[in-house]
This record gives C-alpha cells, sequence and structure tokens, in this order.
C-alpha cells in the first residue's frame, strides 16, 4: 500500500513538471520551425538563429539587459552586504525602521515601485535611461542580498570569531579571515537570485527605461503586443542553454567543495 | 571601541543612504501626489490639496476594477496552494538525489525569461494552437476551444508564473519539519489524515502562508499577465495605474490607487506575521 | 604542602562579574603555578566558563584583577594575551582545512612558510594526526575535531591553555582515551591548563588541582586527594563522589573521635584539625563505598534503615537505604553480589576515619 503511494507521489511531481516544461518546449521546438507563424510545423531551419545575430536591436537588447543585471546586481552586493554586517553591530534606533523600509520593494506589487519610481525620478529630473533602470533594478536587488546575508551572519557561530580573537587576530583581520568567507556563499546566492530577478524583470522597467532604451524582456514585451517574430524563439533557447549549463557547473562545483554549515 | 562603532556605522551608511532616498523619498513623493489635484494634460497636476483621488476609487468602475484584481489574486493563490503545497510536500519526501533534480528542475524555468513562457502558453492556447490540434486530432473537440484572450489563459498564466515560489516556501518547510513529530502522533493512534491535519499542516503553516504572501501580493501587479493572455478584457489595479500613468496622465488619480494598494498588501503582510511571527520573508530561498 | 612550587603564571584576583542584574561570579580568587593542570569543576551555570572567558579576554570583569606572569591584563584585548582556548564545540574555522586552522595563529604573526610548515607538521605529529592536514573539519570525526582545535590553540606556545569542557560532545569510550591522552600532553609540554569539565571522574583522573564551584563562588580548592578524602563542604562531598550526609549532635569525643547521635541511630568520626564542641550538631560526610552493610551491628556506633532500592550502574552495586527519617543512604559494592534483599532491616556503619566533618566554615568561627 505504502508503495502505491510513492507513486502516486512521483506521477504527481511528473505531472506538473511536464506542464511547466510543455511551454519551454514549444518555445525551443518553434525556434527551429521554418514558419513565421507558431502554428503548425513547417520544417527544420537555422534561419532565425541567424537572423538573431543580424538583429542589432536585438543585441542591443540584451546587452542592455546584462550590463543592467550586472552593475544593479554589483551595487545591490556591495550596499546589502555591508548594511547586513553593518546593521547586526550598530545599534541604531532608525535600524528596524530602514531594514523595514529596504525591504519594501519585493513587499509590495512591483507595478507601485515601478510607478512610485517613474515619478519621483521625473521629480528629480533624472535622465530616464540606463541610470534610472540601474537605480531601480539596485532598489529591489538589495533586499535579496540583505536578507540572505542577514540570514547567514545570525548562523555563524560566534565562537569562531572567538577563537579567531583568541589566537591573535585583530577585528579587521576577523573579518577578512572568518566573516567575508563565511558570508561570501550568501553573498553570491542573493546576487544570483537578484540577477535573475533583474534579467527578467519588465514591470518596473517598462516605467523606468525612458524612449530609447529597451531591455530583452521590454523587447519581448512590445513584440508580444504587436507580433512576435521567432527569433525571440532562437533568442530563448540560447539563453535556457546558457542556463542550463551555468546551474550544472556551479552544481559540480558545489559537489566537489563539500558544504559547511 | 568608538573606532569600531563609527566604521560599522560607515558599513551602513550606503544603506541608508539609498533607501532614505530611493525607497522613502519616492514613497512620501507617492503619497503627496496622491493629494494633489489632477490639472489634465501630461504629467499636470497642482499643489491644491483634494480627497478626489480617494473619493474617485468609489466609482463603481474603478471599484470594480479593484474587486476583479482581488477575485483574480484569491483564485490565483487558492489553485497555487492546491497544486504547490503537495508539489512541495512530495519533494521534500523524494531522496536526496531526487531533491536536487527537482530543484534543478525548478530553478531553470525560473531563470528564462517569464514573459517567453507566457509566450509558449499563447503557442499553446491559441485557436490554431498546439491544444486545439491535438484535441482536435484525437476527436475531442470538432471546434477549436477560445481560451486564449479569457480569463482562464490569464488565472494559467498566473499560476504558471507564481506556482514556484509557492513550492519552494512549502518545501523548505516541509523538509525542515521533524518527521519523528508525526510519527509520533500516528504512534498515539491518529489516522494519516489527522496526523496530517494537526502535526504536519500546522507545522508547515509558516511555509504555506509565506507562499501565499510570495504569491497574493505580485498577482495584484502582474498586469501584463492579464494584457498579453487576457487581451483587454480583464482590467486589472496593475493594468488601470498604468493607464492612468501613460495615456490618462493623471498622476495623483494613479498614485492614490497605489497608495491603497500599498496599504491593501501591506496589512496582509501585517497580518501574516502577526500570525507566524516571522519577521523577514527570509528561509524562503 | 612544603614542596617547593614553581614560579606563579596566572592570578585571579576578588574577580566579580554580573550580567544584567544576574551575579554570575561574587568574587573569585585563584592563583596557578606554572605547569600545573587546574580544573575548574561545577555544574553548569557555577560560572565556570565565565571564568575563563575572562581569563582569556573575551568577557571583562566587573570588578578585580586578572596578572598573567605577574602583570596586569584585564584592559588587555584577547589577541594581545599569551593565552589560547580550546572551545566547547572545537569553533574550528569551517572553510579552512586542517593545516590552515592550525597554521593561522603562525599567520597572524607573520611567521615565514617554512617555519610554519615545520610547526605545524610537529603539531599534528603531537596529536596524531598526520597526514589530515588537506582535510576539511567537516570531514572529520568529533575527536579528530577534537584534536584540531587543540593543535591549533597550542601553535602559539600560549603560557597558559584553557579548555572549555574540551571533551563533553565525545561518547564514553573516547572521552576516557581522550582524558589521558591530554594528560599525557600537558606533562610533555610542561604548559600550565586551566580546564573546565562538570565531570567529577574527569576532574579527580586529569588534574592537578581541582577547583570546584558552585552559584560564582569558589567552594573548595586542592588536590583530587584532598577534594576527595577531605571535603570542606557538602556540596563537594556530594559533587564529588557522591558521598552521603548526614547530620547529628556530639555526645562524647574520646581520642580525636567523635560520637554523634542522630535520628536513627550513631555515628563515629575523626575530629581531624578542627574543635568539636559537645552538644552541639554537625554534618558529616561519609563515601558511599566506605559504609558495611549488617544485619546485626559489629560496631558499636550504628544507624538503621531499610533496603529500599539495589542497581546495577558502571560495574558497580549501588543500594539505597531509606532511613527512619525518610533520608536516603547509598551504598556502593564491587560486582554483583549482596545478600540482602529489598526491604530488610540493616544496620549501617563505618569506621570513625572514614566520615569527615563538613561545612564547618560557619561553625569555626563560634569559638
Amino acid at each position: 500500500m505504502k508503495k502505491k503511494r510513492v507513486s502516486f507521489s512521483k506521477l504527481y511531481l511528473v505531472i506538473v513538471m511536464l506542464i511547466t516544461y510543455l511551454p519551454i518546449a514549444m518555445v525551443v521546438v518553434f525556434s527551429f520551425n521554418d514558419s513565421k507563424l507558431p502554428v503548425a510545423w513547417k520544417g527544420f531551419t537555422w534561419k532565425w538563429y541567424q537572423e538573431l545575430f543580424h538583429d542589432a536591436a536585438m543585441i542591443e537588447a540584451l546587452k542592455n539587459s546584462l550590463i543592467l543585471g550586472f552593475i544593479s546586481c554589483a551595487m545591490a552586493a556591495v550596499i546589502g552586504t555591508l548594511g547586513a554586517i553593518g546593521m547586526a553591530r550598530v545599534n541604531y534606533k532608525s535600524k528596524g525602521m530602514i531594514e523595514y523600509l529596504s525591504s519594501i520593494p519585493i513587499m509590495v506589487p512591483e507595478i507601485i515601485l515601478g510607478m512610485v519610481f517613474m515619478a519621483f525620478f521625473s521629480l528629480l529630473n533624472l535622465p530616464f535611461g540606463m541610470v534610472t533602470l540601474v537605480i531601480a533594478h539596485t532598489a529591489f536587488s538589495i533586499p535579496y542580498v540583505f536578507m540572505m546575508v542577514k540570514a547567514r551572519l545570525v548562523g555563524i557561530d560566534k565562537s569562531l570569531e572567538e577563537a579567531a580573537r583568541d589566537l591573535g587576530a585583530s577585528p579587521s583581520r576577523i573579518f577578512w579571515d572568518i566573516t567575508l568567507p563565511l558570508i561570501l556563499p550568501a553573498v553570491a546566492s542573493g546576487c544570483l537570485l537578484a540577477f535573475a530577478m533583474s534579467f527578467d524583470d519588465v514591470v518596473i522597467s517598462i516605467f523606468v527605461n525612458g524612449p530609447r532604451m529597451s531591455t530583452l524582456p521590454i523587447k519581448v514585451y512590445t513584440q508580444m503586443k504587436t507580433g512576435v517574430t521567432p527569433e525571440i524563439n532562437a533568442l530563448c533557447t540560447i539563453i535556457l542553454i546558457v542556463v542550463v549549463l551555468v546551474l550544472l557547473v556551479s552544481s559540480f562545483f558545489r559537489r566537489g567543495k563539500k558544504e559547511y554549515k | 571601541m568608538k573606532n569600531k562603532k563609527n566604521l560599522w556605522g560607515l558599513c551602513v551608511m550606503p544603506l541608508y543612504f539609498f533607501t532614505l532616498l530611493f525607497i522613502l523619498g519616492p514613497m512620501i513623493y507617492m503619497v503627496t501626489v496622491s493629494f494633489a489635484k489632477n490639472n489634465g494634460g501630461a504629467y499636470g497636476f497642482t499643489w491644491n490639496f483634494t480627497l478626489n483621488n480617494y473619493t474617485k476609487i468609489g466609482d463603481p468602475i474603478y471599484l470594480q476594477c479593484f474587486i476583479q484584481s482581488f477575485k483574480l489574486a484569491f483564485a490565483t493563490t487558492i489553485l497555487v496552494v492546491l497544486i504547490g503545497y503537495p508539489f512541495g510536500y512530495f519533494m521534500a519526501k523524494l531522496s536526496p538525489k531526487g531533491k536536487k533534480i527537482m530543484m534543478f528542475l525548478i530553478m531553470v524555468p525560473f531563470w528564462t525569461s517569464s514573459l517567453i513562457r507566457l509566450y509558449g502558453w499563447i503557442i499553446i492556447l491559441q485557436v490554431k494552437g498546439v491544444l486545439n490540434t491535438a484535441l482536435k486530432t484525437i476527436g475531442l473537440i470538432d471546434k477549436p476551444l477560445k481560451i486564449l484572450y479569457s480569463y482562464p489563459a490569464v488565472l494559467i498564466g498566473m499560476i504558471y508564473a507564481l506556482l514556484p515560489f509557492m513550492i519552494l516556501a512549502v518545501y523548505s518547510s516541509v523538509e525542515k519539519m521533524d518527521w519523528s513529530l508525526v510519527e509520533a502522533s500516528r504512534d498515539l493512534g491518529a489516522s494519516p489524515a489527522a496526523a496530517f491535519v494537526t502535526v504536519t499542516l500546522k507545522l508547515t503553516l509558516p511555509g504555506l502562508l509565506t507562499g501565499v504572501i510570495l504569491t497574493f501580493v505580485p498577482s495584484m501587479g502582474l498586469f501584463f499577465i492579464a494584457d498579453i493572455l487576457g487581451g483587454n478584457k480583464i482590467v486589472l489595479v496593475g493594468s488601470l495605474i498604468q493607464d492612468q500613468l501613460t495615456r490618462g496622465s493623471n498622476w495623483p488619480f494613479a498614485a492614490a490607487l497605489a497608495v491603497i494598494l500599498t496599504i491593501l498588501t501591506s496589512l496582509m503582510i501585517y497580518l501574516y506575521r502577526r500570525i507566524t511571527h516571522v519577521k523577514d520573508l527570509e528561509g524562503i530561498f | 604542602m612544603m614542596e617547593q612550587k614553581k614560579p606563579v603564571v596566572l592570578e585571579l584576583k576578588n574577580i566579580t562579574k554580573n550580567f544584567g542584574d544576574t551575579k554570575v561570579l561574587r568574587g573569585i580568587d585563584l592563583t596557578v603555578h606554572e605547569g600545573e593542570f587546574v580544573t575548574l569543576l561545577g555544574s553548569s551555570g557555577c560560572g565556570k566558563t565565565t571564568t575563563l572567558r575572562i581569563i582569556a579576554g573575551l568577557e571583562y570583569p566587573n570588578d578585580g584583577e586578572v596578572l598573567l606572569e605577574g602583570k596586569p591584563v584585564k584592559d588587555l584585548a584577547p589577541e594581545k594575551r599569551n593565552v589560547n582556548t580550546v572551545f566547547q564545540n572545537y569553533a574550528l574555522f569551517p572553510h579552512m582545512n586542517v593545516y590552515n586552522n592550525i597554521a593561522y595563529g603562525l599567520k597572524l604573526k607573520k611567521v615565514s612558510k617554512s617555519e610554519t610548515k615545520e610547526r605545524v607538521t610537529k603539531m599534528l605529529s603531537l596529536v596524531q594526526l598526520e597526514g589530515f592536514e588537506k582535510r576539511m573539519p567537516s570531514e572529520m570525526s568529533g575527536g579528530q575535531r577534537q584534536r584540531v582545535a587543540i593543535a591549533r590553540a597550542l601553535i602559539n606556545n600560549p603560557k597558559v591553555l584553557l579548555l572549555d569542557e574540551p571533551l563533553g560532545a565525545l561518547d564514553l569510550q573516547l572521552r576516557r582515551q581522550m582524558q589521558y591522552e591530554l594528560k599525557k600532553l600537558q606533562k610533555k609540554l610542561g604548559i600550565t591548563f586551566i580546564y573546565i569539565t562538570h565531570d567529577q571522574e574527569e576532574a579527580i583522573n586529569m588534574s592537578d588541582v581541582i577547583v570546584v564551584m558552585r552559584d560564582g563562588k569558589f567552594e573548595q580548592a586542592g588536590s583530587p586527594t584532598e577534594i576527595y578524602d577531605h571535603p570542606k563542604t557538602s556540596y563537594v562531598a556530594s559533587f564529588v563522589g557522591s558521598a552521603n550526609i548526614l547530620r547529628g549532635t556530639v555526645t562524647s569525643i574520646k581520642e580525636n573521635t567523635a560520637i554523634l547521635s542522630g535520628s536513627c541511630g550513631t555515628m563515629a568520626c575523626k575530629t581531624e584539625q578542627y574543635e568539636i564542641k559537645e552538644g552541639s550538631s554537625y554534618t558529616l560526610a561519609v563515601r558511599s563505598e566506605n559504609i558495611s552493610v549488617w544485619r546485626e551491628a559489629k560496631a558499636e556506633q550504628y544507624i538503621t534503615g531499610t533496603i529500599t532500592e539495589k542497581s546495577f550502574v558502571g560495574g558497580m552495586l549501588r543500594i539505597v537505604v531509606t532511613l527512619e527519617d525518610r533520608s536516603e543512604v547509598v551504598i556502593t559494592r564491587q560486582g554483583i553480589n549482596f545478600f540482602y534483599d529489598i526491604g530488610e532491616k540493616v544496620c549501617l556503619e563505618w569506621a570513625a576515619q572514614d566520615a569527615v566533618f563538613v561545612d564547618m566554615e560557619g561553625k569555626q568561627d563560634e569559638k
């Protein structure tokens, strides 16, 4: 009887996963379809991949998305990590309020963040474009890094820092030798998450991108409202392959280096 | 001693600066604008105090929009719970290797563009799409189903976009659970169902509620899903705000809508914290 | 007592420490000589860990002074004291391998690479972990981690090594083995060890000096024999070797032997250094293994009771006799044979030199 239940649960997992991957599979399949419309199979082609590499606007959008992701991630990593480390040690009255405020970007619906940024940036007369995008994306990336690092810091055994002190390390040495290496995995996973969010964000970007700047999701979104070219399928397939490779490589490395707690 | 304090103070400065300037600033500005008078035209409003923007929300058209948004968010959340909870639960019961594979399978779509995945659904659901072709081939239907650009399509899109969050939240709380407690309740005479309700469900409630928050709150603002999969038939608060900002050019009204939406979602998060005693939404990722 | 003591390496003078309103240490004085193995023994919450942390510099005392080799170090940061600690949970750096963990102290002192290598290798062979350089702490057993922690703390050649219940997390067998090895290591290196434990067996096996702590104060300090044979207080007597505590009034004193009468019979006890007064009441401690049991009394002084419990614990038979006043006396015997049954009435006796007067501090003042 028990065996039966196990197989039911596995069946359930498989079905849900199949449904999850069905649309992705569609996109991949139709990226090789020799037809502009994604309705019927007309034969295999590389054409859309070739067109994609010659589509300057699309390449530009991809480049913008990558730049935006990296810069906002790096800024969030610095601000969020330093903030989490500092917050654990200072005793300001405003601490709780700042922590709450900084988490707002992932607590409220994205559209609100988009609109307040749009309004506020035009109040400040900031030029809409990469600058405004970076600020907005940094804002919603900080909480991911901050929360991850904060949770990790709580988990670090206090006696490790004491042991380092006991062996003759100054407070700054303790930070470089002990604290930082131990929180680095948390910073990395916070950054990865933030990057994924940034790379995929439509709602906030659409409010602050300005007339000439286009990121990949915005480009896809406008196409979806007007008419999608199969190039996008091709691009998505490439991204998918890159993601799978990155995840595989990172999980391989993690297996090589045993997790420590 | 003092020097050290200053050093840590220096560490938090960027966070303070950024948060005050780019979070608190815009929020205050939004609230202020929501009380300003609209003049019509592009970005036109004057600093005359008025409550008109808020009373306008009472207008049946807009109220309807709020209600529709909430209904959709509720429906999405309930369905996501029904699909996601068993998934997270079953996943936590897999072998370590199975868990790793599942986690991998969940992470891949998470990293691929959500828009493109929605586009995959368009391919499936459209009139001449994969689903209709398949159903027709096996003879289940004569006429193609018109699912795309309808309420069910939007619902599918919403569930699809938000399900991973629920799965991860439930999974991490089931994973952390002490199974000996369930065994103990079975040992004390509880039926499997009773043990599930009294022990498992109770212990994983925080994870479930985290998932609910992570589903409900964003679903209020994911206007683009309704836009793409629903055509123009379903107008949500998100779409309304966007509309008022761009085409309608009524900033004060959009700000008022946003204030109300923020208050409603904050209220939910406040309730969530009261119930679970969790301070941040940490522990989910 | 007259033997030549080595120079004093560590002194604590009237240390007090409060955490908020809780008084954790209420005036601690301690003198430790070079090369001594000193154990702070006490139940949890008695302030032993706090004492250790104050010596290490991880805690700052509210009052008092810490002297290391005669120099006050109260205001010296832990990293500047020539004292190292083996932490309770080992506190090995999880992101460094064994080599880097042990070499960390030398790295901070900017010792050359070749010298570091030489000293780490020596340390590893000292703790019998040759070939483990590249292992991560997570890949090692509790006992191995323990050795790494000791090696890491010893590499700086500390004047004093502080050990906070280092064997607490190990299983019984491993603990016994590590006790022996630690003691051997300490003798070989000649470094002063200050050791914390709540296990009286551990304390007796390893220490030169045992300090019994209770409620933030020292109850008694002395060699294991002193503590075991001449406990000063009923707490020490019952905590170290679980002695029976009995009360009675002195009726006569003959040839340094006092005869006391209690509620369940009469008892004999050597007066030793104490001045015992007839007619006053006193507290006695008698070890469980020194009590003999008879159906009919053989000696003049004996107490009577009923056997209520027999159990076999740790290779010993443990017999509980309940006296008429409902208090219990515990008797232990080697082996499993015991000729009396539960419910039998028995007489308990002991030789006068096997009983000691305890809790005399207040009494001594009376005279």
